[in-house]
């Protein structure tokens, strides 16, 4: 099939940081003063699970940055160039497919199979009943839903768990093969050691996750193509579609948030801190006093700035989606600004104590140029300071974007994320009987987001913070 | 020691003006004072005299930063620049784009923002201390590791999830206390107790687990070792003397974030009805209220600055160790 | 020992601060002593921007206002359709017509004849204005606050510095005096560019004014008394005449505003007094008048208060109303002395979870509905017809509805090269998109059924809307089983097709066609419709794009012409059909001459009957005038003629004599309230839950057993 892919800059730049940290991890395989305390990290069985859980939110992300716009079906008259949708999808998008098109008419709660909101209905005697009438798609393979839900539930639910389980079996089986044939020990053995735990990486695990999200993977997937499994909302889109569409959102605000103040943090703070006399006086005062104003207010007044710059320019953005989009990466842009502060402050104190050093001062001495000694000598020993920081931010930045679109000055309105859909239902709380569910598959996304990640980032700061190392 | 302040206070006037001009880049030039008066203008029957009209009488005709027109020192005096910008520094925050007096406003408002902000924060110490010298007293048993587990979740939830679930359930389910609103003197007990508990717990995940690594640094510490072989007891050892110099790094914490009580908070006060600044500044940025933004800016600059000097005043006052260099 | 008397101290704090211990629900957000008081709690979720008379122009002002000032004129409380009756005048003025000559004409002359029309306007005597400092006296009878030192300044932050009152009786000249002040430089009243039209010398009048203000000072108080205005003129003390230009009926509607209210000279002078704007004491914030209620806190932060004016003329329950009024009990006070209620709090509400939460445990007593707490409360049956759910039955609760005098649109740009114009094929597709997008589905997923969908600009309730199978509009509806139904998505894309768009694309090129939808929604709730409107012109295969603007970008946009589509909406000001018919009249185009004709439609045809109708008296000729325009307007659909809005109250028990009116505003002295139902209403709404706390404690004390029994053991092994 003929697309046409879309790279928004945020794609671009998911994939400029995919192939940095990847880059990184070959290089630290060679280094073996930085690789300690990662192998710490990895032997801790804690981080192997929540690594398993953001690996999933990972990949369901990467999904979602691929874009493409699909061509118009032809409509005969004969023509040289073929029309594309104006509308841009994902392969996200294409996946669930199902999800995404069978839309009902307003809410209605999770499994249902009616909506939520009576309707009139007339009977052929004219009189009248109110009714809850059946949905369009959800549960509609159900003759009688009232008794044959819980048990078409059941049925689904437990051939989802044999399903998972099987593959599960399977890559267990290929794991520990793949194992054994690397440490030369049998099969059997390995399974063993796996099996008891005494594997240096912990599989155990790392597989016990894996079958949880595999399960609840397969479930979902099952059930979802019968029931609206997280309800819909009120134009009756569907809630765990959303859901997973804001995991998107959420991760490129964790991340790229810190990688596009990256080059301005590090390259100002080890200037400051190696050079130090006027350009630390200089930089020193630029991020305090950007640090000085309240972060809410201007990340406020810039959002609307770009909404001025958005309307004068309209030429520039084809797509709805490419609006969104930059104002996305504006945001990332501005809280980043507002936060690149701290970092600074830490690589500059930290090239302060690397630039006496004695490698360092030889080199100097050598003669050798200021830029190839931060280049050589002082950016790598710095590294793990930003990969810290970009872990440790991560599950403040995603808490941000909720309050931030709470407040009006988040993402675009029609960007999907958790921020907008707790802020859409703080309306629906009002409701009685309360639609719920937007809310809570919102919290529950973001909850185990970043609950993995806040854990991750313990055992890997744990890893790094030589203070701590040995209590 | 008044040389040391006046420096720091010194120090601040800089960065304060680099405030100042970075807010009026903002304010003034990306948004043209024609998009303010039409916003504040309303819908109906809005001509280019009634613009030019609201501009006048709020001081937004005038040249940005020179006025050719005027005179002597009046040539930058008499601009947007000066008259907005500058006169931020004497704290004349000038009128609102809705004419009221951005001062008086102010200091009317900070008082319920105080009312909770304040207990939150003591409470919230309070709170924070007594579950983190548990997690230190029972380290490395089963205690600690589901406290720091616990503090992790508690982490992990959106503070909007606190504040709606808070109201939803005590408020709306319960009837214990009223769903939104203020009143002054006794009577705001009623008001404040929800927002302040809930203030408490939305900061008891990340404070505690804060404290307890204090409080484990200081307990591997050789004086505790020192203290422990004396034969004192362990909750003497963890009472007397490691509370006692814990408290150095907690309070000097505590120093910066005081001054920015002032600023309320944004999301709980709008949320409960509470007329403080933090509802103030939220309704300022709904209704594109420039002038008020701008004063709150630069108020929470210099607050911000306060806190940080405040900080650097109390190390010396607690810490006889740091120079004042 | 300390620590537990503190402890003790502080729950019995608690518990007096919460309950007072006396069974009073503690979430009362209200006072104790204000229990058993004729009070009426109500809400603002706004900071009213004006409530000066001649610059207010929202519906939440008008709220507070039409409580405190009298024009001369008010619409009936009871009666349908809307009468207009005096309120401090004694009769409503007739006009009476001059030629050119300014000789009388007879009430029959052709409209071309009426050079002017003149309306001698008299005042009931009597009617005293309420307590305020500046009509206070000294003893020797000079104004005490007139002339105001700085140092007297000085004392003062709020009005109620001020201790002394005073009042003064009502009279011609202070009516004068507000549309005096229409044209007043520094006011800028919003209807001071419609009025120039109309009241004779008004244009020239603010000319002058600028020019004297400019003589005096920029911060001068302008005594208008000294600047003689030929349109308003005062003949004796209690009456003072009016004079329009040409015909001009839609006058009287005028004089039921708070636009022609009176504002007294003195009150004016007083907060002209420097120094009192710098303290916010202004007429913008602390009206004055001879209304039945006064404001007597105006804190916009947290509430404003209206009290009971002591110097009210006084004035009675209406003693006739329309059928159906004296079984509602509409007409039980028939007669009483008006207002009933002492005191009416309006407190902020932003949020409106807390708003509607609060009315359901009665701490409010009135409410407007949002649609996201609908279900729980109405239930509305295929004819349309609502009523309260059982729930809110059991809580007697009750709901009103009407039909609101407004209109929302989608607007096509006529200037627009793709969708306007007046030519066929941009007609046929206005006229598709016109089908396609389904304003029946919008009302019931958006609105919940407040809504009734528009034939055309005319809302019901206002002369010229046509009732049933006549008043369709036949190019998207068809007449099917007594009802009007939308034509089928299949119509829309022949017509689409004859349009020259087959499938949405341009027949010539093969391109789709791609319409851009300029709003300045943004709210969580706008989402969901843009992506519905998405969703409507999709089934048409057009493509829609959203461009999302700020307001004021909007508005530029607008005013240059650059949108193409886009949605608005319109709120009468009088229930006439002119209000609404010149929306489309081309002369008063939005690009270039900046009208109110958004869709800068313009079609001479319908120009040339417009200006016939507006100025004609109601009646059959007026009627088929009117009908021929709304075929054309129909025919030419410049508009998505999308809906008008059904308004619904929520009321509790207590609360009597509640008619919804979509036009006056004064409606708070007729309303009675019951405290005492209220108050037992709310101690069986709101009994505090308490197991779940106790609940709670139990948990975090069992929690806390295995720590102990760890610390226990580990103090004996530390012993041994």
């Amino acid at each position: 099939m003929h697309f046409l892919p879309v790279v928004l800059p945020t794609d671009a730049l998911i994939f400029l940081l995919l192939v940095t940290v990847v880059g990184f991890a070959l290089y630290v395989r060679g280094k073996e003063h930085l690789r300690a305390p990662w192998r710490e990290v990895k032997r801790s069985r804690m981080a192997a699970a929540a690594l398993v859980v953001l690996l999933t939110y990972v990949l369901i992300g990467l999904l979602d940055s691929l874009h493409f716009r699909l061509p118009l079906p032809d409509n005969g008259a004969a023509k040289a160039e073929k029309e594309y949708s104006v509308e841009v999808l994902s392969l996200l998008d294409v996946i669930a497919t199902p999800l995404r098109v069978r839309v009902e008419k307003t809410y209605s709660a999770p499994f249902a199979a009616h909506l939520y909101t009576r309707e009139a209905d007339e009977r052929a005697d004219g009189t009248e009943v109110r009714v809850f009438p059946r949905l369009k798609h959800g549960g509609r393979h159900l003759q009688d839903p009232d008794n044959e839900r819980a048990a078409d539930i059941l049925a689904a639910s437990a051939r989802a768990v044999a399903i998972s389980v099987l593959i599960w079996v399977g890559v267990c089986a290929a794991l520990t093969a793949a194992l054994a044939w690397r440490e030369r020990i049998s099969f059997k053995a390995m399974a063993r050691r796996i099996l008891r735990g005494e594997t240096e990486t912990p599989w155990r695990i790392t597989l016990a996750t894996l079958l949880v999200i595999l399960t609840f993977a397969v479930w979902a997937a099952l059930l979802s193509l019968k029931y609206h499994i997280l309800g819909t909302d009120k134009v009756g889109q569907d809630v765990f579609y959303q859901a997973l569409k804001s995991i998107r959102t959420g991760l490129v605000i964790g991340t790229l948030t810190t990688l596009v103040m990256l080059p301005f943090a590090v390259l100002l703070g080890i200037m400051a801190g190696y050079f130090r006399g006027v350009a630390d006086d200089i930089i020193q005062y630029v991020y305090t006093t950007l640090s000085s104003i309240p972060g809410v207010l201007l990340i406020a007044a810039a959002i609307l700035s770009l909404q001025v710059y958005i309307t004068n320019h309209p030429e520039q953005f084809d797509t709805l989606a490419e609006r969104a989009d930059l104002r996305l990466l504006f945001l990332c842009i501005i809280l980043g600004i507002t936060g690149w502060a701290g970092l600074c402050r830490l690589l500059r104190g930290e090239a302060l104590k690397l630039r006496e050093m004695e490698y360092i001062q030889a080199a100097q001495a050598f003669g050798v140029g200021h830029f190839k000694i931060i280049w050589r000598h002082i950016l790598p020993n710095v590294m793990h300071i930003v990969l810290i920081s970009v872990v440790l931010d991560f599950s403040g930045l995603v808490l941000a974007e909720a309050v931030l679109s709470y407040v009006g000055v988040g993402v675009d309105p029609s960007t999907l994320s958790w921020g907008n859909m707790i802020n859409g239902a703080r309306m629906e709380m009002a409701r009685d009987p309360m639609v719920w569910w937007s809310l809570c598959a919102a919290f529950m996304f973001m909850f185990t987001l970043v609950l993995a990640a806040n854990l991750f980032s313990d055992v890997v700061r744990d890893a790094f913070d030589p203070r701590l190392r040995k209590q | 020691m008044i040389a040391y302040i006046t420096r720091r206070i010194l120090y601040a006037i800089p960065i304060l003006i680099g405030v100042n001009l970075l807010t009026f880049a903002l304010f003034f030039v990306v948004n043209k004072p024609d998009d303010m008066a039409r916003v504040h203008l309303g819908v109906k029957h809005v001509t280019p005299q009634a613009i030019e009209k609201w501009k006048a009488e709020r001081g937004y005709d005038k040249p940005l930063v020179f006025n050719n027109s005027a005179s002597g020192a009046a040539q930058f005096t008499d601009t947007i620049f000066f008259r907005k910008s500058v006169l931020l520094f004497v704290f004349d925050f000038g009128r609102s784009d809705d004419g009221r007096d951005i001062g008086l406003d102010i200091r009317e408002r900070m008082w319920p923002s105080l009312a909770i902000a304040l207990p939150a924060l003591f409470i919230g110490l309070l709170a924070n201390i007594t579950f983190a010298l548990l997690m230190a007293f029972f380290r490395a048993t089963y205690i600690d590791v589901w406290g720091v587990v616990l503090c992790v979740v508690l982490m992990s939830i959106s503070g909007l999830f606190y504040i709606i679930g808070g109201q939803y359930l005590i408020s709306k389910l319960l009837h214990i206390v009223p769903i939104s609103g203020y009143d002054s003197g006794v009577q705001s007990f009623k008001f404040i107790l929800l927002p302040v508990i809930i203030g408490v717990v939305s900061g008891i995940g990340s404070g505690s687990r804060w404290y307890r690594t204090i409080f484990l640094e200081e307990i591997g510490k050789d004086y505790v070792r020192t203290a422990r072989a004396k034969g004192l007891s362990e909750l003497r050892v963890l009472f007397y003397h490691v509370l006692k110099n814990a408290m150095i790094p907690i309070l000097t914490g505590v120093v910066v974030v005081l001054p920015l009580l002032f600023m309320g908070s944004l999301i709980m006060e709008s949320f409960f009805g509470i007329p403080g600044l933090g509802s103030y500044t939220i309704d300022a940025i709904n209704a594109q209220d420039f002038a008020i933004v701008r004063a709150m800016v630069f108020l929470g600059s210099v607050l911000y600055i306060a806190g940080l000097i405040l900080t650097d005043i109390s190390y010396t006052l607690v810490d006889p160790r740091v120079r004042l260099g | 020992m300390m620590m537990k008397r503190a402890v003790l101290s502080l729950m019995m704090l608690l518990c007096y601060a919460l309950a007072g211990c006396d069974g009073r629900p503690w979430n009362n957000p209200y006072a104790a002593q204000d229990d058993r008081s004729n009070i009426l709690y109500s809400s603002f979720d706004q900071r009213p921007k004006h409530l000066d008379p001649a610059q207010s122009y929202v519906e939440n002002e008008f709220a507070l206002i039409a409580q405190i000032y009298e024009p001369p004129l008010q619409y009936d409380y009871l009666k349908r359709p809307y009468t207009l009756i005096p309120l401090a005048a004694r009769t409503v003025p007739q006009a009476v017509y001059l030629d050119k000559m300014a000789k009388p004409l007879p009430e029959n002359a052709a409209i071309g004849d009426i050079a002017y029309s003149v309306y001698d306007i008299t005042l009931q005597p009597g009617i005293r204005y309420q307590p305020h400092p500046a009509f206070a006296r000294n003893a020797d009878g000079s104004p005490r606050y007139l002339q105001l030192t700085p140092h007297e300044l000085d004392a003062v932050t709020h009005l109620q510095d001020f201790t002394e009152h005073g009042t003064r009786e009502l009279v011609a000249q202070d009516y004068v005096y507000q549309i005096k002040r229409l044209a007043h430089p520094k006011l800028e009243s919003p209807i001071f560019g419609l009025m120039s039209e109309y009241i004779v010398g008004l244009k020239e009048y603010a000319e002058t004014l600028r020019k004297a203000q400019a003589a005096e000072g920029r911060d001068a108080f302008l005594d208008l008394t000294q600047f003689p205005l030929e349109g308003a003129t005062v003949l004796d003390r209690y009456t003072y005449r009016i004079k329009v230009r040409g015909k001009y009926p839609q006058l009287v509607y005028w004089l039921a505003m708070p636009f022609f209210a009176p504002v007294a000279q003195e009150v004016d002078r007083f907060y002209a007094q420097p120094g009192m704007a710098e303290k916010n004491i202004s007429l913008d914030w602390y009206p004055v008048g001879t209304g039945p209620y006064m404001l007597t806190l105006n804190n916009p932060n947290r509430q404003m208060v209206l009290e009971r004016n002591p110097n009210y003329h006084g004035e009675t329950y209406p003693a006739a109303g329309m059928p159906g009024d004296r079984e509602a009990g509409l007409l039980d006070d028939a007669g009483r002395p008006l207002p009933f209620i002492d005191k009416a709090v309006y407190s902020l509400e932003k949020e409106s979870i807390p708003y509607w939460n609060k009315f359901l445990q009665g701490y409010y007593d009135v409410s407007g509905i949002s649609s996201d707490s609908f279900d729980q409360a109405v239930r509305i049956t295929t004819q349309g017809d609502a009523g309260v759910s059982e729930a809110m039955q059991e809580k007697g609760i009750r709901l009103l509805t009407s039909v609101g005098a407004d209109i929302s649109y989608i607007g096509f740009n006529m200037l627009d090269p793709v969708v306007g114009g007046l030519s066929e094929r941009a007609r046929k597709l206005r006229q598709a998109i016109s089908i396609a997008v389904d304003q029946e589905e919008f009302i019931s997923i958006f609105l919940n059924g407040r809504g009734i969908p528009a034939q055309g600009p005319i809302p019901p309730g206002i002369f010229g809307y046509v009732e049933g199978e006549a008043g369709i509009n036949p190019y998207v509806y068809e007449w099917v089983d007594g009802r009007a139904q939308r034509k089928s998505i299949e119509t829309a894309r022949r017509m689409l097709a004859e349009a020259g768009y087959p499938d949405g694309r341009d027949a010539n090129t093969g391109k789709p066609l791609l319409l851009h939808f300029d709003t300045a929604l943004s709210g969580p709730d706008d989402k969901a419709y843009l992506d519905w409107l998405r969703k409507q012109f999709q089934k048409l295969d057009l493509q829609l794009d959203v461009r999302n603007t700020d307001f004021n970008r909007f508005q530029d946009k607008m005013l240059k012409g650059n949108a193409q589509v886009w949605q608005w909406g319109w709120n009468a000001d009088y229930p006439d059909p002119e209000n609404f018919m010149f929306l489309l009249y081309g002369p008063n185009a939005k690009v270039g001459k900046n009208g109110e004709n958004a869709a800068n439609y313009d079609n001479p045809e319908f120009n040339k009957l417009f200006e016939q109708m507006k100025n004609m008296d109601a009646g059959p000729q007026r009627q088929s005038i009117i009908n021929q325009m709304l075929a054309i307007a129909q025919r030419d659909a410049p508009w998505v003629w999308g809906r008008h809005r059904k308004k619904f109250g929520l009321f509790h028990a207590w609360y009597k004599n509640a008619k919804p009116n979509e036009m006056a505003n004064n409606e708070l002295k007729y309303i009675r309230i019951d405290p005492a139902l209220r108050n037992r209403m709310r101690a069986e709404w709101n009994v505090p839950v308490l197991w779940p706390l106790f609940a709670l404690f139990a948990v975090l004390v069992i929690s806390a057993v295995p720590a102990v029994i760890s610390y226990v053991r580990r103090e004996r092994r530390v012993a041994k």
